[in-house]
Protein backbone atom coordinates (compact mmCIF):
# COMPACT_ATOMS: atom_id res chain seq x y z
CA UNK A 1 0.00 0.00 0.00
CA UNK A 2 2.88 2.77 1.03
CA UNK A 3 3.88 1.79 -2.78
CA UNK A 4 1.16 4.59 -3.96
CA UNK A 5 3.05 7.10 -1.92
CA UNK A 6 6.02 6.73 -3.88
CA UNK A 7 7.50 9.67 -5.63
CA UNK A 8 5.65 9.25 -8.67
CA UNK A 9 2.41 9.01 -7.09
CA UNK A 10 2.35 11.76 -4.88
CA UNK A 11 -1.28 11.88 -2.90
CA UNK A 12 -4.05 14.34 -3.23
CA UNK A 13 -2.02 17.04 -1.54
CA UNK A 14 1.10 17.89 -2.76
CA UNK A 15 3.37 19.05 -0.34
CA UNK A 16 4.11 22.42 -2.45
CA UNK A 17 4.18 25.52 -0.38
CA UNK A 18 1.31 28.51 -0.95
CA UNK A 19 -0.82 25.40 -1.93
CA UNK A 20 -4.57 26.92 -0.52
CA UNK A 21 -5.94 26.04 2.17
CA UNK A 22 -3.92 22.95 3.03
CA UNK A 23 -2.81 23.52 6.75
CA UNK A 24 -4.78 21.41 8.73
CA UNK A 25 -7.27 23.56 11.23
CA UNK A 26 -8.70 23.28 14.54
CA UNK A 27 -12.22 22.38 14.66
CA UNK A 28 -13.89 23.89 17.78
CA UNK A 29 -18.06 23.08 18.68
CA UNK A 30 -19.37 25.39 21.43
CA UNK A 31 -22.97 24.71 22.66
CA UNK A 32 -23.80 23.27 19.44
CA UNK A 33 -27.67 22.85 19.33
CA UNK A 34 -30.03 21.67 16.22
CA UNK A 35 -33.61 21.69 16.41
CA UNK A 36 -36.02 20.33 13.66
CA UNK A 37 -39.51 21.67 12.92
CA UNK A 38 -41.39 24.02 15.40
CA UNK A 39 -44.00 24.10 18.02
CA UNK A 40 -45.17 20.57 18.89
CA UNK A 41 -43.02 18.86 16.00
CA UNK A 42 -39.65 20.02 17.02
CA UNK A 43 -37.58 17.93 18.07
CA UNK A 44 -34.17 18.47 18.87
CA UNK A 45 -31.42 16.24 17.55
CA UNK A 46 -28.23 17.51 18.60
CA UNK A 47 -27.89 19.87 21.93
CA UNK A 48 -24.83 20.92 23.67
CA UNK A 49 -22.25 19.49 22.05
CA UNK A 50 -19.02 21.01 23.25
CA UNK A 51 -16.08 19.93 21.76
CA UNK A 52 -12.32 20.38 20.20
CA UNK A 53 -10.95 18.22 17.56
CA UNK A 54 -7.33 19.27 17.27
CA UNK A 55 -5.65 20.36 13.75
CA UNK A 56 -4.01 17.52 12.09
CA UNK A 57 -6.26 14.54 14.45
CA UNK A 58 -8.06 12.05 12.76
CA UNK A 59 -11.26 12.13 15.02
CA UNK A 60 -13.80 9.30 14.66
CA UNK A 61 -17.62 10.31 15.55
CA UNK A 62 -19.76 6.90 16.36
CA UNK A 63 -23.41 6.75 17.49
CA UNK A 64 -26.90 4.96 16.58
CA UNK A 65 -28.61 5.72 13.77
CA UNK A 66 -30.47 8.67 13.17
CA UNK A 67 -28.46 10.36 16.24
CA UNK A 68 -27.16 13.43 14.17
CA UNK A 69 -23.57 12.69 13.47
CA UNK A 70 -24.73 13.91 9.33
CA UNK A 71 -26.28 16.67 10.98
CA UNK A 72 -23.07 17.72 13.30
CA UNK A 73 -20.72 17.44 9.61
CA UNK A 74 -23.48 19.55 7.96
CA UNK A 75 -22.94 22.23 10.57
CA UNK A 76 -19.15 22.13 9.90
CA UNK A 77 -19.13 22.31 6.39
CA UNK A 78 -21.84 25.21 7.02
CA UNK A 79 -24.53 23.20 4.97
CA UNK A 80 -26.59 23.56 7.92
CA UNK A 81 -26.86 26.18 10.83
CA UNK A 82 -26.97 25.57 14.29
CA UNK A 83 -29.96 26.51 16.23
CA UNK A 84 -27.50 27.55 19.12
CA UNK A 85 -23.81 27.40 19.43
CA UNK A 86 -21.06 27.82 16.55
CA UNK A 87 -18.59 25.78 14.86
CA UNK A 88 -15.61 27.15 14.38
CA UNK A 89 -12.96 26.42 12.19
CA UNK A 90 -8.92 27.77 13.03
CA UNK A 91 -10.03 31.22 14.28
CA UNK A 92 -13.15 31.98 12.05
CA UNK A 93 -16.29 30.91 12.86
CA UNK A 94 -18.12 28.95 10.39
CA UNK A 95 -20.59 31.18 8.55
CA UNK A 96 -22.10 29.69 5.18
CA UNK A 97 -20.68 27.05 2.63
CA UNK A 98 -16.80 26.82 4.40
CA UNK A 99 -14.21 26.38 1.62
CA UNK A 100 -12.09 25.12 4.62
CA UNK A 101 -14.04 21.82 4.48
CA UNK A 102 -14.33 19.24 1.92
CA UNK A 103 -16.86 16.62 2.46
CA UNK A 104 -17.86 13.19 0.91
CA UNK A 105 -21.24 12.88 1.81
CA UNK A 106 -22.77 9.44 3.47
CA UNK A 107 -24.52 9.08 -0.61
CA UNK A 108 -21.91 9.99 -3.07
CA UNK A 109 -23.47 12.11 -5.07
CA UNK A 110 -22.22 12.28 -8.57
CA UNK A 111 -23.23 14.30 -11.12
CA UNK A 112 -24.80 11.54 -12.90
CA UNK A 113 -24.21 13.13 -16.66
CA UNK A 114 -20.32 13.66 -15.45
CA UNK A 115 -17.77 11.04 -15.65
CA UNK A 116 -15.84 9.81 -12.98
CA UNK A 117 -13.03 11.92 -13.77
CA UNK A 118 -15.13 15.13 -14.30
CA UNK A 119 -17.09 14.26 -11.14
CA UNK A 120 -13.50 14.26 -9.49
CA UNK A 121 -12.47 17.47 -10.97
CA UNK A 122 -15.09 19.65 -9.48
CA UNK A 123 -13.39 19.10 -6.13
CA UNK A 124 -10.44 20.37 -7.06
CA UNK A 125 -9.99 23.93 -4.99
CA UNK A 126 -10.60 27.16 -6.91
CA UNK A 127 -7.82 28.60 -9.15
CA UNK A 128 -6.02 25.38 -9.77
CA UNK A 129 -4.84 25.67 -13.71
CA UNK A 130 -6.17 23.53 -15.95
CA UNK A 131 -2.93 20.53 -16.39
CA UNK A 132 -2.36 20.93 -12.96
CA UNK A 133 -5.66 19.87 -11.85
CA UNK A 134 -5.92 17.18 -14.66
CA UNK A 135 -2.53 15.75 -12.91
CA UNK A 136 -4.27 15.74 -10.23
CA UNK A 137 -6.99 14.11 -10.60
CA UNK A 138 -5.10 11.38 -12.82
CA UNK A 139 -3.24 11.14 -9.53
CA UNK A 140 -6.60 10.52 -7.35
CA UNK A 141 -8.14 7.99 -9.44
CA UNK A 142 -4.51 6.06 -9.30
CA UNK A 143 -4.71 6.27 -5.43
CA UNK A 144 -8.39 4.81 -5.28
CA UNK A 145 -7.80 2.34 -8.14
CA UNK A 146 -10.40 3.97 -10.49
CA UNK A 147 -7.85 4.96 -13.37
CA UNK A 148 -9.51 2.49 -15.35
CA UNK A 149 -12.71 3.81 -14.91
CA UNK A 150 -12.06 7.37 -15.46
CA UNK A 151 -14.46 8.35 -18.42
CA UNK A 152 -17.05 5.96 -17.40
CA UNK A 153 -20.27 7.73 -15.76
CA UNK A 154 -21.54 7.09 -12.23
CA UNK A 155 -24.42 5.04 -13.24
CA UNK A 156 -22.09 2.23 -15.04
CA UNK A 157 -19.72 1.93 -11.89
CA UNK A 158 -20.64 -0.30 -8.69
CA UNK A 159 -21.96 1.59 -5.52
CA UNK A 160 -18.73 1.14 -3.69
CA UNK A 161 -16.85 2.42 -6.53
CA UNK A 162 -19.30 5.55 -6.89
CA UNK A 163 -18.00 6.09 -3.02
CA UNK A 164 -14.60 6.03 -3.90
CA UNK A 165 -15.02 8.68 -6.44
CA UNK A 166 -16.83 10.82 -3.99
CA UNK A 167 -13.85 10.75 -1.26
CA UNK A 168 -11.30 11.45 -4.28
CA UNK A 169 -13.62 14.32 -5.02
CA UNK A 170 -13.39 15.31 -1.28
CA UNK A 171 -9.39 14.74 -1.47
CA UNK A 172 -9.09 16.64 -4.42
CA UNK A 173 -9.84 20.09 -2.48
CA UNK A 174 -6.86 20.53 0.03
CA UNK A 175 -9.01 21.03 2.51
CA UNK A 176 -8.57 22.34 6.02
CA UNK A 177 -10.35 20.36 7.48
CA UNK A 178 -11.85 16.75 5.64
CA UNK A 179 -15.31 15.41 6.13
CA UNK A 180 -16.16 12.22 5.95
CA UNK A 181 -19.50 10.43 6.41
CA UNK A 182 -19.71 6.76 6.48
CA UNK A 183 -16.98 6.61 3.69
CA UNK A 184 -16.50 3.38 4.02
CA UNK A 185 -19.96 1.82 4.12
CA UNK A 186 -20.35 0.27 0.77
CA UNK A 187 -17.23 -1.37 0.31
CA UNK A 188 -16.47 -4.97 0.68
CA UNK A 189 -14.02 -6.11 3.61
CA UNK A 190 -10.96 -5.98 1.45
CA UNK A 191 -11.58 -3.12 -0.54
CA UNK A 192 -12.59 -1.28 2.71
CA UNK A 193 -8.92 -2.46 4.80
CA UNK A 194 -7.74 -0.93 1.44
CA UNK A 195 -9.40 2.32 1.56
CA UNK A 196 -8.89 3.03 5.27
CA UNK A 197 -4.84 2.14 4.81
CA UNK A 198 -4.90 5.37 1.44
CA UNK A 199 -6.59 7.94 4.47
CA UNK A 200 -4.04 6.73 6.91
CA UNK A 201 -1.18 6.97 3.83
CA UNK A 202 -3.13 10.21 2.28
CA UNK A 203 -3.20 12.33 5.95
CA UNK A 204 0.79 10.39 7.13
CA UNK A 205 1.66 12.35 4.14
CA UNK A 206 -0.07 15.87 4.09
CA UNK A 207 -1.76 16.20 8.00
CA UNK A 208 -5.36 17.30 7.41
CA UNK A 209 -8.11 17.54 9.78
CA UNK A 210 -10.38 14.53 9.51
CA UNK A 211 -13.86 14.30 11.08
CA UNK A 212 -15.06 11.09 10.37
CA UNK A 213 -18.28 9.17 10.77
CA UNK A 214 -18.41 5.90 11.09
CA UNK A 215 -21.04 3.07 12.01
CA UNK A 216 -17.90 0.77 12.58
CA UNK A 217 -16.19 0.49 16.01
CA UNK A 218 -13.13 -1.19 14.60
CA UNK A 219 -12.90 1.24 11.71
CA UNK A 220 -12.70 3.92 14.36
CA UNK A 221 -9.97 2.29 16.16
CA UNK A 222 -7.98 1.48 13.61
CA UNK A 223 -8.07 4.93 12.49
CA UNK A 224 -8.72 7.44 14.88
CA UNK A 225 -6.87 9.71 17.56
CA UNK A 226 -9.55 10.22 19.41
CA UNK A 227 -13.49 8.66 19.19
CA UNK A 228 -16.00 11.00 20.41
CA UNK A 229 -19.60 8.53 20.67
CA UNK A 230 -22.86 10.75 20.70
CA UNK A 231 -26.01 9.42 22.07
CA UNK A 232 -28.69 10.40 24.35
CA UNK A 233 -27.95 10.97 28.22
CA UNK A 234 -29.69 8.56 30.61
CA UNK A 235 -32.35 10.41 32.10
CA UNK A 236 -32.51 13.27 29.48
CA UNK A 237 -33.80 10.54 26.69
CA UNK A 238 -36.39 13.31 25.57
CA UNK A 239 -33.57 15.74 24.81
CA UNK A 240 -31.27 15.65 22.01
CA UNK A 241 -27.62 13.99 21.23
CA UNK A 242 -24.86 14.97 22.52
CA UNK A 243 -21.26 13.68 22.65
CA UNK A 244 -21.13 10.89 25.62
CA UNK A 245 -18.15 9.39 25.39
CA UNK A 246 -14.62 10.78 24.86
CA UNK A 247 -11.86 8.11 24.15
CA UNK A 248 -8.43 8.44 23.56
CA UNK A 249 -6.89 5.78 21.11
CA UNK A 250 -3.12 4.56 22.36
CA UNK A 251 -0.76 3.74 20.05
CA UNK A 252 0.92 5.07 16.69
CA UNK A 253 -0.91 3.28 13.41
CA UNK A 254 -0.94 0.97 11.84
CA UNK A 255 -2.11 -0.77 14.75
CA UNK A 256 -2.44 -4.12 15.64
CA UNK A 257 -5.83 -5.13 14.74
CA UNK A 258 -5.59 -8.44 17.27
CA UNK A 259 -4.03 -6.23 20.12
CA UNK A 260 -5.75 -7.13 23.67
CA UNK A 261 -5.79 -3.17 25.07
CA UNK A 262 -7.83 -2.15 21.47
CA UNK A 263 -10.49 -5.57 21.77
CA UNK A 264 -11.13 -4.00 25.60
CA UNK A 265 -11.99 -0.83 24.11
CA UNK A 266 -13.63 -2.30 21.43
CA UNK A 267 -16.32 -4.17 23.57
CA UNK A 268 -16.35 -0.92 25.78
CA UNK A 269 -16.98 1.56 23.16
CA UNK A 270 -19.96 -1.31 21.67
CA UNK A 271 -21.62 -1.10 25.27
CA UNK A 272 -21.82 3.02 24.95
CA UNK A 273 -23.68 2.52 21.75
CA UNK A 274 -26.07 -0.11 23.50
CA UNK A 275 -24.55 -3.33 22.29
CA UNK A 276 -23.63 -5.99 24.72
CA UNK A 277 -20.01 -6.41 24.67
CA UNK A 278 -19.75 -10.11 24.79
CA UNK B 1 -1.20 -0.86 -6.99
CA UNK B 2 -4.37 -0.87 -5.86
CA UNK B 3 -6.38 -4.09 -7.60
CA UNK B 4 -9.62 -2.84 -6.70
CA UNK B 5 -10.96 -2.56 -10.41
CA UNK B 6 -11.19 -6.99 -10.45
CA UNK B 7 -13.59 -7.39 -7.79
CA UNK B 8 -16.05 -4.44 -8.36
CA UNK B 9 -18.95 -5.24 -11.09
CA UNK B 10 -19.28 -2.99 -13.85
CA UNK B 11 -22.25 -2.28 -15.64
CA UNK B 12 -22.18 -2.38 -19.03
CA UNK B 13 -22.42 1.06 -20.41
CA UNK B 14 -25.53 0.25 -22.22
CA UNK B 15 -28.14 -2.43 -21.81
CA UNK B 16 -27.71 -4.08 -24.33
CA UNK B 17 -30.44 -6.90 -24.21
CA UNK B 18 -30.42 -9.63 -27.13
CA UNK B 19 -33.51 -8.37 -28.98
CA UNK B 20 -35.83 -10.14 -30.28
CA UNK B 21 -36.72 -10.47 -33.77
CA UNK B 22 -39.15 -8.16 -33.81
CA UNK B 23 -38.19 -5.84 -31.27
CA UNK B 24 -35.02 -5.79 -33.25
CA UNK B 25 -36.62 -4.76 -36.81
CA UNK B 26 -38.81 -2.28 -34.92
CA UNK B 27 -35.38 -0.54 -33.48
CA UNK B 28 -34.04 0.20 -36.84
CA UNK B 29 -34.74 3.47 -38.23
CA UNK B 30 -35.80 3.09 -41.90
CA UNK B 31 -38.15 -0.03 -40.63
CA UNK B 32 -39.54 2.35 -38.27
CA UNK B 33 -40.13 4.83 -41.11
CA UNK B 34 -41.88 2.63 -43.64
CA UNK B 35 -43.79 1.35 -40.97
CA UNK B 36 -44.92 4.68 -39.90
CA UNK B 37 -45.55 5.85 -43.38
CA UNK B 38 -48.30 2.90 -43.92
CA UNK B 39 -51.61 4.38 -42.31
CA UNK B 40 -50.77 7.35 -44.48
CA UNK B 41 -50.63 5.44 -47.67
CA UNK B 42 -53.77 3.68 -46.24
CA UNK B 43 -55.26 7.66 -45.95
CA UNK B 44 -54.52 8.19 -49.36
CA UNK B 45 -55.94 5.12 -50.91
CA UNK B 46 -58.76 5.24 -49.08
CA UNK B 47 -59.35 8.84 -50.76
CA UNK B 48 -58.60 8.14 -53.65
CA UNK B 49 -60.79 5.23 -53.87
CA UNK B 50 -63.46 7.36 -52.22
CA UNK B 51 -63.55 10.27 -54.55
CA UNK B 52 -63.15 7.77 -57.50
CA UNK B 53 -66.45 6.32 -56.53
CA UNK B 54 -68.05 9.39 -56.51
CA UNK B 55 -68.76 9.40 -52.75
CA UNK B 56 -67.78 13.42 -52.48
CA UNK B 57 -68.29 15.94 -54.99
CA UNK B 58 -65.15 18.07 -56.59
CA UNK B 59 -65.94 20.61 -53.86
CA UNK B 60 -66.25 18.57 -50.76
CA UNK B 61 -63.47 16.30 -51.14
CA UNK B 62 -61.49 16.92 -54.53
CA UNK B 63 -59.04 13.28 -55.59
CA UNK B 64 -55.85 12.98 -54.38
CA UNK B 65 -54.24 14.18 -57.85
CA UNK B 66 -55.84 17.20 -58.29
CA UNK B 67 -54.21 18.57 -54.88
CA UNK B 68 -51.03 17.09 -56.31
CA UNK B 69 -51.53 19.15 -59.68
CA UNK B 70 -52.27 22.28 -57.32
CA UNK B 71 -49.01 21.48 -55.35
CA UNK B 72 -47.67 21.40 -58.52
CA UNK B 73 -49.24 24.92 -60.32
CA UNK B 74 -48.07 26.61 -57.32
CA UNK B 75 -44.90 25.24 -57.16
CA UNK B 76 -44.42 26.32 -60.67
CA UNK B 77 -45.45 29.75 -60.17
CA UNK B 78 -43.17 30.43 -57.01
CA UNK B 79 -46.00 30.74 -54.65
CA UNK B 80 -45.48 27.56 -52.72
CA UNK B 81 -41.86 28.37 -52.06
CA UNK B 82 -43.01 31.47 -50.62
CA UNK B 83 -45.36 30.36 -48.59
CA UNK B 84 -43.92 27.21 -46.81
CA UNK B 85 -40.51 29.58 -46.52
CA UNK B 86 -42.28 32.59 -44.79
CA UNK B 87 -44.25 30.15 -42.71
CA UNK B 88 -41.51 28.51 -41.36
CA UNK B 89 -39.46 31.42 -40.94
CA UNK B 90 -42.02 32.73 -38.58
CA UNK B 91 -42.15 29.89 -36.58
CA UNK B 92 -38.60 29.41 -35.88
CA UNK B 93 -38.42 32.95 -34.77
CA UNK B 94 -41.02 33.05 -32.97
CA UNK B 95 -40.03 29.61 -31.19
CA UNK B 96 -36.55 30.57 -31.18
CA UNK B 97 -37.50 33.88 -29.04
CA UNK B 98 -40.30 32.34 -26.81
CA UNK B 99 -38.37 29.21 -26.14
CA UNK B 100 -34.81 31.72 -25.04
CA UNK B 101 -37.61 33.86 -22.87
CA UNK B 102 -39.50 30.42 -21.74
CA UNK B 103 -35.73 29.42 -20.61
CA UNK B 104 -34.87 32.67 -18.52
CA UNK B 105 -38.10 33.01 -16.84
CA UNK B 106 -38.10 29.28 -16.08
CA UNK B 107 -34.98 29.39 -14.46
CA UNK B 108 -35.63 32.37 -12.26
CA UNK B 109 -39.39 31.11 -11.56
CA UNK B 110 -37.75 27.93 -10.87
CA UNK B 111 -34.89 28.88 -8.87
CA UNK B 112 -36.00 31.83 -6.89
CA UNK B 113 -38.40 31.52 -4.31
CA UNK B 114 -38.40 36.04 -4.49
CA UNK B 115 -38.90 36.15 -8.20
CA UNK B 116 -41.61 32.69 -8.15
CA UNK B 117 -44.00 34.56 -5.51
CA UNK B 118 -43.32 37.94 -7.66
CA UNK B 119 -44.18 36.67 -11.19
CA UNK B 120 -45.72 33.33 -10.90
CA UNK B 121 -49.41 34.50 -10.98
CA UNK B 122 -48.44 36.96 -13.12
CA UNK B 123 -47.25 34.71 -16.19
CA UNK B 124 -50.26 32.07 -14.87
CA UNK B 125 -52.86 35.03 -15.69
CA UNK B 126 -51.19 35.67 -18.88
CA UNK B 127 -51.14 31.85 -20.09
CA UNK B 128 -54.93 31.97 -19.09
CA UNK B 129 -55.59 34.42 -22.02
CA UNK B 130 -56.50 32.47 -25.14
CA UNK B 131 -54.03 32.88 -27.80
CA UNK B 132 -56.97 34.49 -30.09
CA UNK B 133 -57.36 37.40 -28.01
CA UNK B 134 -53.55 38.75 -28.40
CA UNK B 135 -54.39 39.19 -32.24
CA UNK B 136 -56.28 42.80 -32.51
CA UNK B 137 -54.15 43.64 -29.89
CA UNK B 138 -50.99 42.86 -31.34
CA UNK B 139 -52.60 44.37 -34.66
CA UNK B 140 -53.08 47.30 -33.05
CA UNK B 141 -49.59 47.78 -31.69
CA UNK B 142 -47.42 46.35 -34.04
CA UNK B 143 -49.69 46.63 -37.34
CA UNK B 144 -49.97 43.85 -39.86
CA UNK B 145 -46.28 43.12 -40.51
CA UNK B 146 -43.81 40.43 -39.51
CA UNK B 147 -43.99 41.46 -35.95
CA UNK B 148 -47.30 40.71 -34.34
CA UNK B 149 -47.39 37.21 -36.09
CA UNK B 150 -43.49 36.22 -34.50
CA UNK B 151 -44.96 37.69 -31.51
CA UNK B 152 -48.03 35.77 -31.44
CA UNK B 153 -46.25 32.43 -32.09
CA UNK B 154 -43.72 33.83 -29.28
CA UNK B 155 -46.37 33.69 -26.87
CA UNK B 156 -46.88 30.27 -27.74
CA UNK B 157 -43.44 28.61 -27.77
CA UNK B 158 -43.00 30.46 -24.23
CA UNK B 159 -45.55 28.88 -21.90
CA UNK B 160 -44.63 25.32 -22.31
CA UNK B 161 -40.97 25.79 -22.01
CA UNK B 162 -41.70 28.28 -19.09
CA UNK B 163 -44.01 25.63 -17.02
CA UNK B 164 -41.66 22.73 -17.83
CA UNK B 165 -38.27 24.26 -17.35
CA UNK B 166 -39.77 26.09 -13.73
CA UNK B 167 -41.54 22.76 -12.58
CA UNK B 168 -38.55 20.66 -12.99
CA UNK B 169 -36.11 22.54 -11.57
CA UNK B 170 -37.97 23.04 -8.40
CA UNK B 171 -37.64 19.34 -8.08
CA UNK B 172 -33.82 18.84 -8.90
CA UNK B 173 -32.10 16.28 -6.33
CA UNK B 174 -31.85 18.57 -3.50
CA UNK B 175 -28.41 16.65 -2.62
CA UNK B 176 -26.69 17.10 -5.91
CA UNK B 177 -27.39 20.63 -5.67
CA UNK B 178 -26.43 20.59 -1.83
CA UNK B 179 -22.98 18.70 -3.36
CA UNK B 180 -22.33 21.56 -5.69
CA UNK B 181 -22.90 24.26 -3.37
CA UNK B 182 -20.21 22.55 -0.71
CA UNK B 183 -17.57 22.37 -3.34
CA UNK B 184 -18.36 26.13 -3.96
CA UNK B 185 -20.22 26.19 -6.72
CA UNK B 186 -23.07 28.96 -6.11
CA UNK B 187 -25.07 31.44 -8.99
CA UNK B 188 -25.03 30.83 -12.77
CA UNK B 189 -22.19 27.62 -11.69
CA UNK B 190 -24.50 26.03 -10.31
CA UNK B 191 -26.75 26.53 -12.40
CA UNK B 192 -25.02 25.39 -15.85
CA UNK B 193 -22.99 22.74 -13.47
CA UNK B 194 -26.02 21.10 -11.81
CA UNK B 195 -29.12 22.49 -12.29
CA UNK B 196 -29.89 22.86 -15.75
CA UNK B 197 -28.02 19.45 -16.53
CA UNK B 198 -30.29 17.77 -14.39
CA UNK B 199 -33.72 19.33 -16.17
CA UNK B 200 -32.42 18.86 -19.81
CA UNK B 201 -34.88 15.53 -20.62
CA UNK B 202 -37.66 18.21 -19.07
CA UNK B 203 -36.65 20.79 -21.58
CA UNK B 204 -36.54 19.19 -24.24
CA UNK B 205 -39.81 17.71 -23.80
CA UNK B 206 -40.77 21.42 -22.98
CA UNK B 207 -39.26 22.66 -26.48
CA UNK B 208 -41.49 19.89 -28.11
CA UNK B 209 -44.65 21.06 -26.89
CA UNK B 210 -43.69 24.58 -27.51
CA UNK B 211 -43.05 23.86 -31.36
CA UNK B 212 -46.28 22.03 -31.61
CA UNK B 213 -47.52 25.43 -30.00
CA UNK B 214 -45.31 27.15 -32.28
CA UNK B 215 -47.39 26.05 -35.24
CA UNK B 216 -50.62 26.58 -34.09
CA UNK B 217 -50.23 30.03 -33.14
CA UNK B 218 -48.98 30.44 -36.49
CA UNK B 219 -51.78 29.19 -38.20
CA UNK B 220 -53.91 31.76 -35.38
CA UNK B 221 -52.14 34.55 -36.74
CA UNK B 222 -52.08 33.79 -40.74
CA UNK B 223 -55.65 33.22 -40.62
CA UNK B 224 -56.38 36.25 -39.23
CA UNK B 225 -53.98 39.22 -41.23
CA UNK B 226 -51.45 38.40 -43.26
CA UNK B 227 -50.89 38.09 -47.28
CA UNK B 228 -48.55 35.20 -47.47
CA UNK B 229 -47.81 31.61 -45.46
CA UNK B 230 -49.60 28.62 -45.18
CA UNK B 231 -52.33 30.29 -43.19
CA UNK B 232 -53.06 32.58 -45.76
CA UNK B 233 -53.18 29.75 -48.52
CA UNK B 234 -56.16 27.97 -46.24
CA UNK B 235 -58.45 31.29 -45.83
CA UNK B 236 -57.46 32.60 -49.69
CA UNK B 237 -57.86 29.05 -50.47
CA UNK B 238 -61.39 28.85 -48.64
CA UNK B 239 -62.70 32.04 -50.05
CA UNK B 240 -62.00 31.08 -53.61
CA UNK B 241 -63.35 27.70 -52.65
CA UNK B 242 -59.76 25.91 -53.47
CA UNK B 243 -60.41 22.90 -51.56
CA UNK B 244 -57.69 21.23 -53.24
CA UNK B 245 -55.60 23.88 -52.33
CA UNK B 246 -57.15 24.09 -49.07
CA UNK B 247 -56.10 20.31 -48.38
CA UNK B 248 -52.37 21.12 -49.83
CA UNK B 249 -51.96 23.44 -47.27
CA UNK B 250 -53.34 21.15 -44.10
CA UNK B 251 -50.87 18.19 -45.88
CA UNK B 252 -48.32 20.55 -45.79
CA UNK B 253 -48.81 21.91 -42.61
CA UNK B 254 -48.73 18.00 -41.16
CA UNK B 255 -45.96 17.04 -43.17
CA UNK B 256 -43.81 20.60 -42.21
CA UNK B 257 -44.92 20.35 -38.53
CA UNK B 258 -43.91 16.55 -38.35
CA UNK B 259 -40.44 17.01 -39.94
CA UNK B 260 -39.67 20.11 -37.53
CA UNK B 261 -40.58 17.70 -34.74
CA UNK B 262 -38.26 14.90 -35.39
CA UNK B 263 -35.51 16.93 -35.57
CA UNK B 264 -36.33 18.36 -32.40
CA UNK B 265 -36.61 14.92 -31.41
CA UNK B 266 -33.75 13.75 -32.24
CA UNK B 267 -31.54 16.41 -30.81
CA UNK B 268 -33.57 15.38 -27.68
CA UNK B 269 -32.27 11.71 -28.34
CA UNK B 270 -29.04 12.97 -28.05
CA UNK B 271 -29.41 15.29 -24.91
CA UNK B 272 -30.94 12.70 -22.64
CA UNK B 273 -28.27 10.34 -23.99
CA UNK B 274 -25.61 12.78 -23.04
CA UNK B 275 -27.24 14.55 -19.76
CA UNK B 276 -29.48 11.81 -17.80
N1 LIG C 1 -33.75 18.52 7.10
C1 LIG C 1 -34.25 17.84 8.14
N2 LIG C 1 -35.52 18.06 8.56
C2 LIG C 1 -36.03 17.39 9.60
N3 LIG C 1 -35.37 16.46 10.29
C3 LIG C 1 -34.11 16.19 9.93
C4 LIG C 1 -33.48 16.86 8.83
N4 LIG C 1 -32.23 16.40 8.70
C5 LIG C 1 -32.08 15.47 9.67
N5 LIG C 1 -33.20 15.34 10.41
C6 LIG C 1 -33.38 14.47 11.55
O1 LIG C 1 -32.24 14.54 12.34
C7 LIG C 1 -31.94 13.29 12.88
C8 LIG C 1 -30.50 12.98 12.69
O2 LIG C 1 -30.21 12.85 11.32
P1 LIG C 1 -28.75 12.51 10.80
O3 LIG C 1 -28.83 12.34 9.35
O4 LIG C 1 -27.81 13.52 11.34
O5 LIG C 1 -28.49 11.12 11.52
P2 LIG C 1 -27.21 10.19 11.44
O6 LIG C 1 -26.65 10.09 12.82
O7 LIG C 1 -26.30 10.65 10.38
O8 LIG C 1 -27.86 8.81 11.06
P3 LIG C 1 -27.31 7.64 10.12
O9 LIG C 1 -26.27 6.93 10.90
O10 LIG C 1 -28.48 6.78 9.89
O11 LIG C 1 -26.77 8.29 8.89
C9 LIG C 1 -32.90 12.28 12.27
O12 LIG C 1 -33.87 11.95 13.20
C10 LIG C 1 -33.50 13.03 11.12
O13 LIG C 1 -34.84 12.67 10.98
MG1 LIG D 1 -25.80 9.98 8.55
Amino acid sequence: MTAVLSPGHAPARSARPGDAGSAALPVAFQGLRRTFGTGASAHTVLRDVDFEVRAGEVLAILGPSGCGKSTLLRATAGLDTPCAGSVTIGETPVAGIDSRCAVAFQEPRLLPWHTLQANIAIGLPKGTSAREGKAKVARLLELVGLAKFAKHRPREVSGGMAQRASLARALARNPAVLLLDEPFGALDALTRIKMQDLLLDVHRAEPTTVLLVTHDVDEALQLADRIIVLGKEPGREGDGATIIRTVEVPGPRPRDRGSAELARMRSSLLESLGVDGH
Amino acid sequence: MLDLDKQAPVRAPQDRSPASGRSALLATGWARLLLGLLLPAALVLAWQLSTAAGLFSVVQLPPPAMVFEAAVDLLQRGELARHVAISTQRVLLGFAFGAALGLAFGALVGLSKVADVLLAPTIGALRAVPSLAWVPLLILWMKIGEDSKVTLIMIGAFFPVFTTVSLALRHVDKNLVEAGRAFGLKGLKLLTTVQLPAVVPSVFSGLRLALAQAWLFLVAAELIASSMGLGFLLTDSQNNGRTDRLLLAIVLLAVIGKITDAVLGIAEKWAVKRWA
